[in-house]
């Protein structure tokens, strides 16, 4: 290295890439994580938990260590009617998302309301807690924040879950696993364009949209209907069965894989699924010799396909 | 190659790491290939193996990608610099056993991850897919190893300068390390939302920009004046490719999320660094094809020359779209269709993996010290991987064209997948050609390394192409 032009060389290199670094790294950063969290974006972070991919909590992408999405239509503490809320139950043990660890995360004005008001702060992830999405003003702004409902109206974990019963709780942060695990996104796309799009997929996601959740999943190569809004399109769990088990029963020109195995071994009255008995009964109507398809085998509980379908129909 | 992992630095025979590593990158090949067409089987036919978990397209789609980059293309890179940088700095490879440990690092961890990802065990972002643990090892033990060794290499060479190759190849090195820690550094520290979603990409534009599209140019630098006898047209620019890749290759990661809502200037910003490319790119086609002078009959006479200039002529195309379809114009109609992946198979199947197979054929001959066992064979699997890639291209391509016109008029999504049906039969047509001449390499490969004719001492491999 004794050229002196290399000197100068080795100097400019490393002014070029750090100014390339802060100009697409640093001042992008500094600029998203000063917008403040949309509704939907605290929907998606408080249903989803902590994070997407692989993690401690749940290593395998089963979906495991998520939290549950539960309607409730009376309070769970005072059984009296109320107005329908989403209730976001955080069972103990199961991690926070990067809102509650980071309330900084959430953007000016949201995390100040969200830590007096909402007093998320407090919530402790060793005890279980229960969040709601509450609209309040800062400022003279109106926006939406989080409410630790177990420190504010001291709704336990375990009453929320009684109160709505399995009909009203939602897999979702499970469900969004399995979506990230059968790579769904490298068909579906996860993002109207802000181009196009609207009529059919709905309206692109807002800048606000996004904060805590991780991954995005936005998908790159879509070919196959983008899902952002697919719960606003069609809300038909039968229609959902059918084309997961096999989309062929509902759409003859689908290319989308099979996502039986997603059923499990065993059916909703705990009997065995008879795959291979399906697939023959399958081939016959495919080749005309029967009428009707088979009835597509109702799903357990805690199946994945459950959690799945709950994940999508939740994609309003 | 292993019996060597434990020997003394001075008993390995020069050159074994690089054949180590090329023996690897075609293995990989074949193996990417073979999971590309079977993969496009399933998009043609989708109940072509059906209904088992594993062998779904969502659990093999990211193995597909991952193996070729960080298997083939990669690991190619990682063969020409053991050899060439020490050719290049008349030296030797500054460890020897480095480089067998570093491949044999990089074979076992490869084949961890990508088992990870068949299983479904992915972080969820594109490019960046495996865990954070596997990128750990990624950086640890395949990037920084080789890193260490290429610029241990340059500053204990014997030669004054550099020559134009090896800044490529210093400079690659360096940024892809910076660019694999930093791009991965949402899953080490959890950083979400849409700053993640932005580094995703990021990552994914400064390892084709910073890795992928100079180091493919840098190993055109060598064998293009090696293999003719010329000398290279220019090397001020050669200066101008170089710092140009440095400066306008670095910045407009944001075009990959051009309707994603993210800062407006960022988009911009991006989307004029984005027609900057051009200027790289402009500078290396001129360069290369002018230091052809006087040898144009190479082209159709040499293997390494043919594969070579068919890499460097690809960029013309490559460039003139991803200069342009990222602009706001023309990203609205193809952004997310057909015409992407097209565009991604020209870069990496096309451009890249025509130069690095020249590259791997050159190299290994050199090395071995064995003429190649069959130049028909070699000449059919040039045939095979053009043909092959050309129906790929032309096929989605077209497909991708249908599926942007679908899109802007918003027409039920069901009529793009009719409308598209028969170019995904040419997709996986083409695709699997490609497989075959790839199977054909190795089985060639492996003969010219067991049977090949020996090359005299002082004599370059391509001079005795035609002589038995």
């Amino acid at each position: 290295m004794a050229f002196r032009e290399y000197k100068i060389g080795a100097r400019l290199f490393g002014v070029a890439l750090g100014g390339s670094m802060l100009i697409t790294l640093y001042m992008p950063t500094v600029d998203m994580t000063s917008v403040a969290v949309t509704e939907t974006g605290l929907t998606k972070q408080l249903s989803y938990g902590r994070i997407g991919g692989f993690s401690y909590e749940d290593p395998f992408l089963r979906g495991e260590g998520k939290p549950k999405t539960v309607t409730l239509t009376k309070d769970p503490s005072t059984n009296a009617d109320m107005e329908a809320v989403q209730a976001f139950v955080y069972e103990p043990g199961i991690p926070f998302p990067s809102g509650i660890n980071h309330p900084r995360t959430l953007g000016p004005g949201v995390t100040e309301v969200s830590l007096d008001k909402g007093r998320i702060g407090e919530a402790d992830d060793t005890a279980g807690a229960v969040f709601l999405i509450r609209r309040g003003t800062h400022q003279g702004e109106t926006l939406h924040y989080i409410e630790n409902a177990t420190a504010t109206r001291g709704w336990k974990y375990d009453q929320v879950l009684n109160a709505g019963g399995d009909a009203n709780t939602a897999y979702v942060g499970s469900g969004k696993i399995m979506f990230v695990r059968e790579g769904c996104w490298w068909c579906h796309t996860l993002l109207p364009e802000q181009t196009q799009d609207w009529q059919y997929f709905g309206i692109p996601p807002r800048l606000g949209d996004y904060n805590g959740e991780s991954p995005t999943a936005f998908g790159s190569d879509r070919k196959a209907p983008d899902l952002l809004h697919v719960g606003s399109r069609n809300s038909s769990k039968e229609w959902m069965m059918m084309h997961f088990f096999n989309p062929r029963l509902v759409q003859p020109h689908s290319i989308m894989p099979r996502y039986d195995y997603l059923w499990g071994d065993k059916d909703a009255e705990g009997k065995a699924i008879d795959f291979d008995g399906w697939r023959a009964a399958y081939n016959d109507y495919a080749a005309g010799e029967t009428l009707t398809p088979p009835d597509v085998p109702s799903y357990a509980s805690n199946s994945e396909i459950r959690y799945l379908m709950d994940f999508i129909l939740s994609l309003k | 190659m292993l019996k060597y992992l434990f020997k003394r630095n001075e008993d390995i025979p020069p050159g074994t790491a690089a054949v180590f590593f090329g023996f690897s990158s075609i293995m990989w090949f074949v193996i990417g290939t073979g999971l590309g067409s079977f993969n496009a089987a399933k998009l043609a036919f989708p109940d072509f193996v059906t209904g088992t978990e594993l062998f779904s397209f969502g659990h093999m789609r990211q193995v597909h990608v991952l193996a070729v980059i960080f298997g083939w293309i990669s690991m190619a890179f990682a063969m020409a610099m053991m050899y060439i940088t020490p050719a290049l700095g008349n030296t030797k490879l500054w460890s020897e056993k480095l480089g067998v440990w570093n491949c044999f690092l990089w074979n076992i961890g490869l084949s961890l991850g990508l088992t990870l990802l068949w299983f479904g065990i992915s972080s969820g972002r594109e490019y960046s897919d495996f865990p954070w643990f596997i990128d750990l090892y990624i950086a640890a033990f395949i990037a920084l190893p080789m890193a260490f060794n290429v610029w241990m290499t340059i500053i204990t060479r014997r030669t004054q300068g550099i020559y134009t190759t090896n800044w490529f190849f210093g400079a690659g090195v360096f940024m892809v390390t910076i660019v694999f820690i930093v791009g991965n550094s949402p899953e080490w520290f959890n950083l979400t939302g849409l700053s993640e979603a932005y580094m995703t990409w990021w990552f994914a534009h400064n390892v084709l920009g910073l890795w992928i599209t100079p180091i493919a140019a840098a190993i055109a630098y060598y064998t293009v004046p090696k293999v003719t006898g010329n000398p290279l047209y220019s090397h001020r620019i050669g200066h101008l490719h170089f710092w140009s890749v440095v400066v306008f290759y670095s910045t407009p990661a944001a075009h990959h999320l051009m309707s994603a809502p993210l800062p407006e200037w960022l988009k911009s910003f991006a989307s004029v660094e984005g027609v900057l490319i051009l200027v790289p790119a402009i500078a290396f086609v001129s360069n290369l094809l002018l230091t052809m002078t006087g040898k144009w009959h190479m082209f159709v006479e040499n293997v390494e020359i043919k594969f070579t200039i068919t890499g460097v002529m690809m960029a013309i195309p490559l460039n003139m779209q991803g200069g342009f379809q990222q602009t706001r114009a023309i990203n609205w109609y193809v952004h997310g269709t057909g015409w992407i992946v097209a565009h991604a198979h020209l870069a990496l199947l096309g451009f890249s993996t025509f130069l690095e197979g020249a590259a791997v054929y050159y190299g290994l001959q050199t090395l071995l010290r064995r003429k190649l066992y069959s130049l028909a064979l070699a000449n059919f699997h040039f045939w095979f991987l053009l043909i092959g890639f050309s129906i790929y291209w032309i096929s989605m391509t077209i497909a991708g064209l249908i599926q942007g016109a679908g899109k802007i008029y918003e027409v039920p999504y069901i009529d793009v997948v009719i409308a598209e049906h028969p170019y995904m039969i040419a997709r996986w047509i083409g695709g699997t050609m490609v497989f075959t001449g790839n199977v054909v390499w190795l089985y060639n490969m492996y003969m010219t390394a067991k049977a090949g004719t020996e090359i005299p001492e002082g004599r370059l491999p391509h001079e005795l192409a035609y002589e038995r």
